[in-house]
């Protein structure tokens, strides 16, 4: 019986504990005014293999809530941002955003810096009506065009486009292809298939490299010995781009070669040993942002971002942490434009989305562009002395 | 009091009031979220348990069973026009009859092999998954459609709740009845020494397999119930990573007890979420709080729990 008292004292704090809880929610609920803050939510890949594209992307996030938090914030309210680090995960991205929108009741989500994360939520977001930007690459993100979802990186097609557009200039027209077997390399790989015909160029070798291959010799050696190939593309992302390029030098071969967006890192550099000296890829504007020419509207954007992301991290700047600058602006100016924090006015808004321009190029959206970018926002840039070289 | 935790219909009663009082306790939709999670990690590591606790017997590959399931109700649906629940029946035989066929040459080893041989078995499924994109959709993943069962789609949280509830509260009667039976005391018998049941006339081989292919054919089910609710899964749900989750509730909740393995899957599903708050330090803290138990209670919670309980009653 002792046990039973015991049991009943206990259950009487905890209910005292519980009703103390409640008592304080309803506090902040009556304290809640006119400055009540505008709730930003957002869920990325702070750790894990896919940190290299949440950590600087939530860096920017923080760094300009508190930027324009300084400057008054938005609508005289300040910004809240309410971030979870889903990891690579799509089961924690699904759990994280319904915490969001359920639970810290957000007005708008960024986030999703994975393609798979990005994917994961998309049904929820467009059940419970509310605005979202990816951060993440692949265009089935956009394509076909969900009604609440946008995203600010370019996709692996406009990447593609801007290569051939620069091939068809150098007049070549007879391609090898390697791509990994990645997502983004599949993709990638995909689209340049497709779109070859328009730019009147013909695949005459189609390699593919398995997951976690530390050596791309066999490959590159047959597209070596395919009679006429001009030119050589590698469609992939993280290290095999340096092992890539790395045996291409090791097999001395001569031809023009074109990597993609997913190169486009120090990492690729430092990684190759030199092999990346020579390769041509499209990159933001972000990369170059010294060596733009004054009259590119994009060049003061992407110099005032890079200084500021610099001098507050001591860090290189990255083009993701771009895309999470880019998805925060078009908010915050959606919100602006609409008066208000209502989320099917903040949508409109964001699809409205005009001229901006950003880290990323300059932001057209459409209601049946979510995208707003076209390949005039990639610049084609060289590897010269272990750094990026702007191609005029 | 001792009654509640150690008789199986107090046992259940006690599940049944828990489950039914939880639309009490949980305010939204995310509450709502993290239980259902909750429910379903808790019907793999049922299994889990009996495999580990009471048969002794290791698996650190359990997540690949627990993805062929979600895979089947996502790709069979929708590339062969299977019912939701066809599918998740025909994960579950499939998955079975997978566990039936690696078993045998799977359990004869013991010890670090089996640790092994189910890894790698786990670690095949999750390459493969990664690989066959034009069917897996690859690491990207693929979007699951609805769960029909009787006509009804199944939407909503508390629709969910519900189901999952009642699902863990069957798999929880089941698991209960195959302990206290003569099965249970068979599988006790092969943890306490495989040469002794075998000299007592327990076929040791035959009810090893039998505990795998019901624990694989659990997770294969709480799997696919987990792509419905989910709408969207990856490979990472094969991961290795996934399959440790698993064996660290069952060890966490305690070995060999039912209501050990709903508390280990409870505690390590709803941790995460209260420390996400923490940011940089949510795994610090997490870990830290996972050391401490395993030194406080080194039988697992529940029954190191139960054990103090009953020595104060007495």
């Amino acid at each position: 019986m002792r046990f039973f008292r015991k049991l009943t004292r206990r259950a009487a704090l905890a209910m005292a504990g519980v009703a103390a809880l409640t008592l304080a929610h309803a506090g902040t609920a009556l304290a809640g005014d006119a400055k009540e803050p505008i709730k930003i939510g957002s869920f990325l890949a702070v750790t894990g293999p896919a940190s290299f594209l949440g950590d600087p992307e939530l860096k920017t996030l923080q760094l300009y809530i508190g930027k324009i938090n300084k400057e008054g914030g938005v609508l005289g309210r300040p910004l809240k941002l309410v971030h979870y680090d889903a990891q690579h995960l799509a089961k924690k991205a699904v759990t994280f955003t319904r915490r969001l929108i359920e639970q810290d009741k957000v007005d708008l989500i960024i986030g999703g810096s994975t393609t798979g994360t990005t994917m994961a939520v998309v049904k929820l977001v467009e059940r419970a009506q509310i605005p979202f930007i990816s951060l993440a690459g692949a265009s089935v993100i956009i394509d076909p065009v969900k009604k609440w979802v946008f995203k600010t990186p370019h996709t692996d097609r406009l990447a593609v486009r801007k290569i051939f557009s620069d091939m068809k200039k150098r007049g070549l027209s007879k391609l090898g292809l390697l791509s990994g077997s990645g997502g983004f390399d599949k993709s990638c790989a995909g689209n340049a298939r497709k779109l070859a015909k328009d730019y009147g160029i013909t695949i005459v070798a189609d390699e593919t490299h398995g997951k976690g291959d530390t050596d791309m010799t066999p490959q590159l050696t047959r597209i070596k010995n395919t009679p006429g190939v001009q030119a050589f593309l590698y469609c992939g992302f993280g290290a095999p781009t340096s092992i890539v390029a790395r045996n291409f030098k090791q097999l001395g071969m001569k031809i023009p070669h074109y990597q993609s967006h997913g190169s486009a890192s120090m990492k690729f550099i430092k990684g190759a040993q030199g092999g990346a000296e020579g390769v041509r890829l499209p990159v933001a504007a972000l990369l170059v942002a010294e060596q733009l020419p004054d009259d590119n509207p994009q060049k003061k954007v992407a110099l005032a971002y890079k200084r500021a992301y610099e001098s507050a991290y001591n860090d290189s700047v990255s083009t993701f942490g771009g895309h999470a600058y880019d998805a925060l602006m078009i908010a915050v100016n959606a919100i602006r434009r609409a008066g208000t924090t209502d989320k099917a006015k903040v949508r409109d808004a964001i699809e409205q989305t005009k001229n901006y321009i950003g880290a990323d190029g300059i932001y057209n959206m459409s209601p049946t562009d979510h995208l707003g970018l076209d390949e005039k926002s990639f610049v084609m840039v060289e590897v010269r002395n272990g750094t990026w070289k702007l191609l005029k | 009091m001792s009654n509640l935790l150690s008789l199986r219909p107090g046992g259940l009663a006690l599940l049944a009031a828990i489950i039914a009082a939880g639309p009490l306790v949980l305010q939204n939709g995310f509450h709502y979220n993290v239980a259902i999670l909750a429910g379903i990690n808790a019907m793999v590591c049922i299994g889990l348990n009996l495999l580990i606790g009471y048969a002794g017997q290791i698996s650190l590959g359990h997540a690949g069973f627990f993805a062929l399931g979600a895979y089947a109700s996502a790709i069979l649906p929708e590339r062969f026009g299977f019912h939701p629940a066809g599918a998740l029946l025909t994960g579950a035989v499939v998955v079975g009859l997978l566990a039936f066929a690696i078993a045998r040459p799977i359990l004869r080893l013991r010890g670090h092999y089996l640790a092994m041989a189910t890894l790698g078995m786990g670690i095949i499924i999750s390459i493969v998954l990664d690989q066959e994109v034009d069917i897996t959709g690859g690491p990207d993943g693929m979007p699951v459609g609805d769960l029909t069962l009787f006509g009804q789609v199944v939407s909503g949280e508390l629709a969910w709740y519900w189901l999952i509830g009642a699902l863990l509260f069957v798999t929880t009667w089941l698991a209960l009845n195959l302990v206290h039976s003569p099965v249970g005391r068979a599988l006790k018998a092969v943890h306490g020494s495989e040469i002794a049941a075998a000299a007592m006339g327990v076929d040791v081989f035959h009810y090893k397999v039998l505990v795998f292919v019901f624990s694989a054919v659990l997770a294969s089910v709480a799997g696919s119930l987990f792509a419905h609710y989910n709408g969207f899964i990856t490979p990472d749900e094969a991961s290795f990573i996934h399959s440790i989750q698993l064996v660290t509730m069952v060890v966490l909740g305690g070995m060999a007890s039912i209501a050990g393995s709903i508390v280990g899957a409870v505690v390590l599903t709803v941790l995460p979420q209260m420390l996400a708050g923490f940011h940089d330090y949510e795994m610090i803290v997490f870990g830290a709080i996972l050391m401490g138990t395993m030194i406080l209670l080194p039988e697992g919670a529940v029954p190191t729990l139960a054990k103090r309980i009953r020595e104060r009653l007495a």
